[in-house]
C-alpha cells in the first residue's frame, strides 16, 4: 500500500501463531470500512429521511468538537495489557532496533543463560516467517509469533491477542521482540514496563539523532557486537552522548551476544530492574 | 511508515463520532499534528486517499494545524523553540527538558451532515 517502504496492513491482518500451528487462525485487525456507509440512502429509503429532521432545518452542517488523541485506541489496549501484567507480576520488555542489530541473538543468549532462574515468555514480531519463533522454541521457551504482513510495527491489540494465547504464569518475564524498524514502533505503546532499544557497533554512532523518536521513548539502550570494536570505525562515547542528548535518562549496557562479554550486567538488571 | 496506521486511526475516530451524532458524512476534518509527534505529513497525505476510501471521510476536506515544538529546560526553566527532539537548552546546554508542545496528534473537530 505504501510506495515508500512497502508497508501497510494486509487484508488478512496480522497472523498470530505458536510454532507448529497452522496458518489459518488469522484475526482481522484494521477495518478500513467499519460500518456500512451508503451515500445513496436518502434517495432509496424515504422513510429514513424523517429521522434526520430532529434538528433545526437551517443547520445541515454540524460541528463536533472531538479533541481525541489519534493513538487513543492503541493506548487504551496498551493500558489493558499493562494492568494484566501488573496483576500477574509479569515484567514485560519491548525490544526494538533496526533489522540486524542482534535482537534475537541477545534474546537467545539471555534465555539460554537464565532460563533455569527465570520463567520467560516470548512474543516475536516480524513481517513474515516463523524463523525467530522457531529459534526461541528450540530453547523450550513458550513463544508466539506475530506476522504483521505488510505492517511495520506491533500494536497493542496484537500483543493483547498473543498474550491471551501464551497463558503466561505469574512472576514471569515477557520479552516482546518488535519488528526490526527504528521508526514506526516508537509510537506504539504495547503496555510494556520498559522499552529496550538495541544498536550495534556496525551502525553509525549518529543513529540516535537520526532516529530520535525511538531513543526518546526507550528506557534502556543495549550496544551490541562490542566484539567487533577493533574492526569497525565507531566511537562509543560519541554514540552515548548523542543518545543522551535525545534522552538523558537512558541506561546503557555494552554487550556481545556472540562472546557473552558484558551480558552479566544486563542479566543483573533483568533480575532486579532499577 | 506508520502513517497508514495513523490514517486508519483517524478514520476509526471519524466513523465512531459520526455514528454517535447520527450524521451520515463528514464534510471537514480538523487535525492537530505536532512537529515532534513522529508523523511525516507527506507520508500521511500519501496514504490518506486509500485510507478514507468508502469511509465517512471519503469526501471530507482535511485541515491540518501544525504545532511547532516548544521545550522547557528542567535545569534553568528557559522555554525554547524545538526543531528536533534532541535540541539542547540554548541557555545552559542541558539535555533535560520537558516538551510543552509539538507531540500533539489529535482529531480536533469534525463537520458533519
Amino acid at each position: 500500500m505504501c510506495g515508500t517502504c512497502g508497508c501497510g496492513t494486509g487484508k488478512e491482518g496480522p497472523i498470530i501463531l505458536k510454532p507448529g500451528e497452522h496458518k489459518h487462525a488469522h484475526k482481522e485487525h484494521h477495518h478500513l470500512h467499519e460500518g456500512h456507509h451508503h451515500t445513496h440512502d436518502e434517495d432509496h429509503h424515504h422513510d429514513d429521511h424523517t429521522h434526520s429532521h430532529d434538528h433545526s432545518h437551517d443547520h445541515k452542517h454540524k460541528v463536533l468538537k472531538i479533541e481525541q488523541d489519534i493513538l487513543q485506541n492503541n493506548q487504551v489496549l496498551a493500558a489493558r495489557n499493562r494492568g494484566y501484567f501488573e496483576a500477574k507480576n509479569i515484567f514485560a520488555l519491548n525490544l526494538v532496533s533496526s533489522p540486524g542489530s542482534g535482537k534475537t541473538s541477545i534474546l537467545e543468549r539471555t534465555l539460554a543463560d537464565l532460563k533455569d532462574e527465570i520463567s520467560f515468555y516470548v512474543i516475536e514480531g516480524d513481517q513474515q516467517t516463523m524463523n525467530d519463533a522457531n529459534r526461541i522454541d528450540a530453547l523450550n521457551i513458550p513463544v508466539i509469533q506475530i506476522n504483521t504482513g505488510k505492517g511495520c510495527h506491533l500494536e497493542s491489540d496484537m500483543v493483547y491477542e498473543a498474550v491471551k494465547k501464551l497463558e503466561i504464569k505469574d512472576n514471569s518475564i515477557l520479552m516482546i521482540e518488535n519488528v526490526g524498524n527504528l521508526v514506526c514502533p516508537s509510537m506504539f505503546d504495547l503496555g510494556e514496563n520498559k522499552r529496550v532499544v538495541i544498536i550495534s557497533t556496525t551502525e553509525g554512532e549518529d543513529k540516535p539523532i537520526k532516529y530520535p523518536d525511538m531513543f526518546y521513548t526507550s528506557d534502556i539502550c543495549i550496544i551490541n557486537k562490542i566484539d567487533l570494536l577493533p574492526y569497525v570505525n565507531i566511537n562509543i562515547e560519541k554514540l552515548k552522548n548523542y543518545a543522551l542528548q535525545v534522552n538523558p535518562n537512558l541506561q546503557f549496557f555494552e554487550v556481545s551476544a556472540t562472546t557473552g562479554e558484558g551480558m552479566e550486567a544486563w542479566y543483573g538488571w533483568l533480575k532486579s530492574p532499577s | 511508515m506508520h502513517e497508514l496506521s495513523i490514517a486508519l486511526g483517524i478514520v476509526k475516530i471519524a466513523e465512531n463520532e459520526t455514528k454517535k451524532a447520527n450524521a451520515k458524512q463528514v464534510t471537514k476534518i480538523e487535525l492537530e499534528i505536532g512537529t515532534l509527534a513522529g508523523v511525516e505529513l507527506e507520508s500521511l497525505n500519501f496514504v490518506w486517499e486509500s485510507a478514507i476510501k468508502n469511509s465517512v471521510l471519503e469526501f471530507a476536506e482535511k485541515e491540518i494545524t501544525v504545532i511547532k515544538g516548544l521545550g522547557k529546560c528542567i535545569d534553568c526553566d528557559t522555554e525554547f523553540d524545538m526543531e528536533f527532539i534532541y535540541d539542547v537548552c540554548p541557555n545552559c546546554k542541558s539535555n533535560f527538558k520537558g516538551i510543552l508542545k509539538g507531540k500533539e496528534l489529535r482529531v480536533k473537530a469534525l463537520e458533519v451532515i
